[in-house]
């Protein structure tokens, strides 16, 4: 229960892009239509379940204080903390390269419709992101791990096909002023948006 | 002579008309996420400088070694090594400002400013523009940061750099500060108005 309470938060509540802002980058640059924005939340979310629970492992085992100390007891003192940056970053960067030769080997379809966008997540930050709140707030378990990581990746996407299908109409029905024209007029949408899913802080699930 | 204009127009060219936040919309969360106050965003834009210069550097040293299918692991690694220092010297040197920033310090290793220069410039120049290209863009995302948080601060809590700046009458005249300014949405708002002032008046920005 514990878990899916965490799972729901992580879609509305702490929203990647609506609460915390992170991932604007591709947000921003692969919103110009529904379709490869789908895609793209689609990889996002993925590569959010498989990161988290991973780099808890490595959190708990190997870098948090006294993580060692199942190799021994003269290994309880140490502390690799200040590791943990380059090694999230490390897991993260290998893993999609892992992801994209797998797709690219077992399914030619789902790599030509994702393919550019791919190694593009390596350097999402919604993906680190994850992984740091994750060691901030000291999951109980792996499970939080991957539910956490499917939520976050899940509110991502309803957030990059919402403003997708937005600017689809707009480019489509409404006159806005030349300079505010495609960069100017998202960002404001997506602050109209962002307010509105403050409207879920006061939730207690 | 003609390197010393193009040395120039790279250290510049970031400043307005190449700006790699409004321009070149790169490096977005962190603007969001840290100016609620100018002083992190002030140190903030300091550890991008910082990390940016000096990763524009290396990568530019070793452009010539790194085979390309494996660059995009060799730049995330260099840029984590230079975040993790500077990491290291904020919690030294400035933990209350460090406690604030919390994860987004993390975070410059996948602000898009940073893989943006250097795939687009250091992999394909020597050092020394590097350098100047790193400064630059750096310095470009600082100026952002600090029209941001100075708006936030300033019409959100009242004060600059935490020092009261409304004065006190205009409270007792029955002025209030905008909570909302606080919150992380209206920096959207506000970098939008930056966008629309400066593509107003730089006509060629514009988008059709």
């Amino acid at each position: 229960m514990e878990n899916f309470n965490i799972f729901i938060r992580s879609i509305f509540v702490d929203n990647m892009i609506f609460a915390y802002f992170l991932g604007m980058c591709s947000f921003l640059a692969v919103s110009k239509n529904v379709k490869t924005a789908v895609g793209l939340g689609v990889a996002v979310t993925f590569m959010l379940v498989i990161t988290l629970p991973i780099n808890y492992l490595l959190q708990t085992y190997v870098l948090s204080a006294g993580a060692l100390s199942w190799l021994g007891p003269e290994y309880a003192e140490v502390d690799l903390g200040f590791l943990s940056l380059i090694v999230f970053i490390a897991v993260i960067a290998s893993l999609t390269q892992l992801v994209e030769m797998a797709v690219e080997k077992f399914s030619p379809s789902l790599y030509a419709s994702l393919g550019i966008f791919l190694p593009l997540i390596a350097v999402n930050c919604a993906i680190l992101g994850g992984s740091l709140f994750m060691q901030q707030r000291d999951f109980p378990s792996v499970w939080t791990a991957v539910c956490a990581g499917g939520g976050w990746g899940l509110g991502w996407l309803l957030a990059i096909a919402a403003i997708a299908a937005i600017r689809e109409r707009l480019a489509q029905y409404s006159n806005i002023p030349a300079p505010l024209r495609g960069v100017g007029i998202t960002f404001i949408i997506t602050a109209l948006m962002g307010i509105a899913f403050m409207s879920f802080l006061g939730i207690k699930i | 002579m003609a390197e010393k204009t193009s040395n120039k127009s790279v250290l510049f060219n970031p400043f307005s008309k190449d700006n790699p936040v409004v321009v070149q919309i790169l490096g977005i969360c962190s603007v969001l996420a840290v100016t609620a106050k100018l002083e992190p965003a002030i140190v903030m834009g300091l550890s991008v400088i910082a990390v940016l210069a000096f990763s524009n550097v290396i990568i530019s040293l070793l452009r010539n070694t790194i085979p390309t299918n494996i660059r995009i692991i060799v730049q995330l690694v260099v840029v984590a090594g230079l975040v993790v220092i500077v990491s290291q010297l904020l919690q030294a040197y400035a933990y209350d400002v460090s406690k604030q920033l919390s994860v987004f310090i993390g975070l410059i290793i996948t602000n898009c400013i940073l893989m943006g220069r250097l795939e687009a410039f250091a992999m394909g120049n020597r050092p020394w523009p590097s350098f100047l290209d790193g400064v630059g863009n750096g310095i470009g995302y600082t100026v952002i940061l600090v029209i941001v948080g100075f708006f936030r601060e300033l019409l959100g809590s009242g004060t600059l750099l935490g020092h009261q700046v409304v004065p006190q009458c205009f409270y007792e005249a029955g002025y209030v500060n905008n909570g909302l300014m606080i919150l992380p949405p209206m920096a959207l708002v506000v970098v939008a108005c930056i966008i629309w002032v400066q593509r107003s008046v730089n006509k060629d920005l514009q988008e059709k």
